[in-house]
């Protein structure tokens, strides 16, 4: 019996303790709770099914490769042209992970001014409204005119996606603390700071981590929009012109191969934010709890 | 049958001796013109145990907020010749109608929090904050989350952190009225024996004529629509208080006087 798991020595001393629910572990498979496992099975089973079917209508109807390639090509392909894509990864990722690293840090930061100061928030939000709701495809190539630098107007555009829902978030998590929460601050003489520290900042988290999951993915989205638009050549050049490039040779296999590398990347970093938010909140908040009904 | 009963409490000002905090002609008045409580006059005597008892919307509530400093009086003073002038040496607890418990902290950092904010060292804090949860009968339980935790045991977090300063005065807001009977016996037990052993001045806000009758000295019966107090009364019976009493004759006698006293107090 361990003193970590307070359930396995309820006190009967008169308090309300012995009303806490018992509970019992749930079997698990590889670690994993056996009621899990259907998440992951079920859509690589359909994954599966659907790759099979496109497989066998390629080869049934003879589709010519630069039309449409079969799975196994693309497979192909991405090993085959490994060298040459790992490298575009790595550069559209870099760029990703900047953008979304200035996003946070500019969100927050500007989330938890406006909280501070409802005239910083009335004079500026309006225009983080307009950076948002202007399509990223018109203002690219005016950023990369001004910019200069090619790699620091696609972290600029990238930015420009991915800040927005961490901006808006943030501030809708500052401002739902609870209100008796804030009295009982005020009552024991709280500074701002400590209100910001103690009471604010923990209950924006969850909202945070919601605009974070919203953003990781919006940042590749921009980078790979800007480097569209921008279509930079030589060997510093990452995923999007591989696809540029390798549609003007018809290489469509590749095409498919940088699709799907862009694809993962996107899952990877969706799964990795989820997993974070998980392992933040799962002490405590409502949307980490497991529910019986 | 028994000598049970109760009596009009001396009005304001009339008594001997200083009162830790001094109501006087107090109203407050919202923004959108309602009339929450209407010339109030009421002296918080030094660790007396007070209800203050009436229906929704008869300004309890609001009254006891603005003993708190949450809010002022429209017009009318809140004095406190019993402690400092400074206000923020006015130490006092308050107990919120929901638990009000920061669910990403665990209950010893949620009983904490009044001594972080006042920069009392760390462990220094943890040692206070155990020890008040340990008189709350949650021993074994600090490191559990809110969510972890029951109605009636959120609660007791609740009221181990507004005790932790040792405050002079806990101003509770209807505490317990969201728990279930058994659960709420057993808090108004617990409360008791609290206030016995720690003798701060308690002010307890209910609807409850039962409730009030069980814990208080003193019972302040308000009446809604203006906010007023009607009625104020000592109740005669001895402390300790505990089963025994719920079930006497005597408790159900003061309840019936003290029924009387708030259906004639509020007209119906």
């Amino acid at each position: 019996m361990s003193s970590a798991s307070p359930s396995a020595s309820v006190p009967h001393d008169g308090t309300d303790a012995e009303a806490r629910p018992l509970t019992l572990a749930e079997p698990t498979i590889l670690g994993l709770p056996v009621s899990f496992w259907p998440r992951i099975l079920a859509p690589i089973f359909v994954g599966i099914l659907v790759l099979g079917l496109w497989e066998f209508a390629v080869r049934w109807n003879e589709v010519p490769s630069y039309v449409l390639p079969g799975p196994l090509l693309v497979g192909q392909t991405l090993i085959a042209d490994w060298g040459t894509l790992s490298a575009s990864l790595w550069i559209t990722l870099r760029i990703t992970f900047m953008a979304l690293a200035a996003a946070v840090i500019v969100g927050v930061a500007l989330a938890v001014l406006f909280t501070q100061s409802k005239w910083l928030e009335m004079a500026l939000l309006p225009y983080a409204v307009i950076l948002q709701v202007t399509p990223i495809v018109a203002i690219a190539p005016l950023i990369i005119i001004w910019a200069g630098d090619i790699n620091l107007s696609l972290l600029i555009c990238a930015w420009i996606v991915a800040f927005f829902p961490i901006l808006s978030n943030t501030i809708l998590g500052l401002n739902s603390a609870d209100h008796n929460l804030i009295n009982f601050f005020q009552l024991h003489g709280a500074t701002r700071w400590q209100t910001l520290r103690y009471l604010k900042l923990p209950a924006a988290l969850p909202y945070f981590l919601a605009g974070l999951k919203i953003s990781g993915g919006l940042a590749l989205i921009g980078a790979v929009v800007a480097e569209f638009v921008a279509g930079t050549g030589g060997s510093e050049s990452g995923l999007a012109y591989r696809i540029l490039e390798a549609g003007y040779q018809l290489k469509i296999p590749r095409v498919f191969a940088a699709l799907l590398m862009i694809s993962l990347s996107g899952i990877a970093i969706f799964l990795a934010t989820s997993l974070i938010s998980h392992l933040l909140l799962r002490r405590w908040h409502e949307s980490a709890l497991k529910r019986e009904n | 049958m028994d000598t049970a009963y109760l009596s009009t409490h001396p009005a304001a000002g009339q008594e001997s001796g200083v009162p830790l905090v001094s109501i006087r002609r107090v109203s407050k008045q919202f923004a959108n013109g309602t009339i929450a409580v209407r010339d109030v006059d009421l002296d918080l005597g030094t660790g007396e145990f007070i209800s203050l008892l009436g229906p929704s919307g008869c300004g309890k509530s609001t009254l006891l907020r603005m003993v708190a400093g949450l809010g002022s009086p429209s017009t009318g003073t809140i004095d406190w010749p019993g402690a400092g002038e400074d206000k923020a040496e006015r130490d006092l607890g308050f107990v919120f109608q929901d638990p009000t418990l920061m669910p990403w902290a665990n209950a010893l950092s949620n009983v904490m929090l009044p001594l972080t904010l006042k920069h009392v060292p760390k462990s220094e804090a943890q040692e206070r904050a155990a020890e008040m949860l340990a008189l709350v009968g949650l021993k074994g339980f600090e490191t559990s989350y809110p969510r972890e935790l029951s109605g009636g045991m959120k609660m007791r977090v609740s009221i181990a952190r507004a005790l932790v300063m040792r405050p002079k005065i806990l101003l509770m807001d209807e505490p317990f009225a969201a728990l279930d009977e058994i659960t709420r016996h057993r808090l108004n037990d617990d409360l008791l024996n609290l206030w016995w052993r720690e003798r701060f001045t308690a002010v307890f806000v209910t609807h409850s004529v039962f409730e009030s009758v069980y814990l208080s000295q003193r019972i302040v019966v308000m009446a809604a629509r203006p906010g007023r107090v009607m009625a104020d009364l000592d109740v005669s019976a001895p402390y300790p208080r505990d089963e025994l009493f719920r079930t006497s004759a005597e408790y159900a006698h003061l309840c019936r006087l003290a029924s009387g006293k708030l259906k004639e107090a509020i007209g119906a």
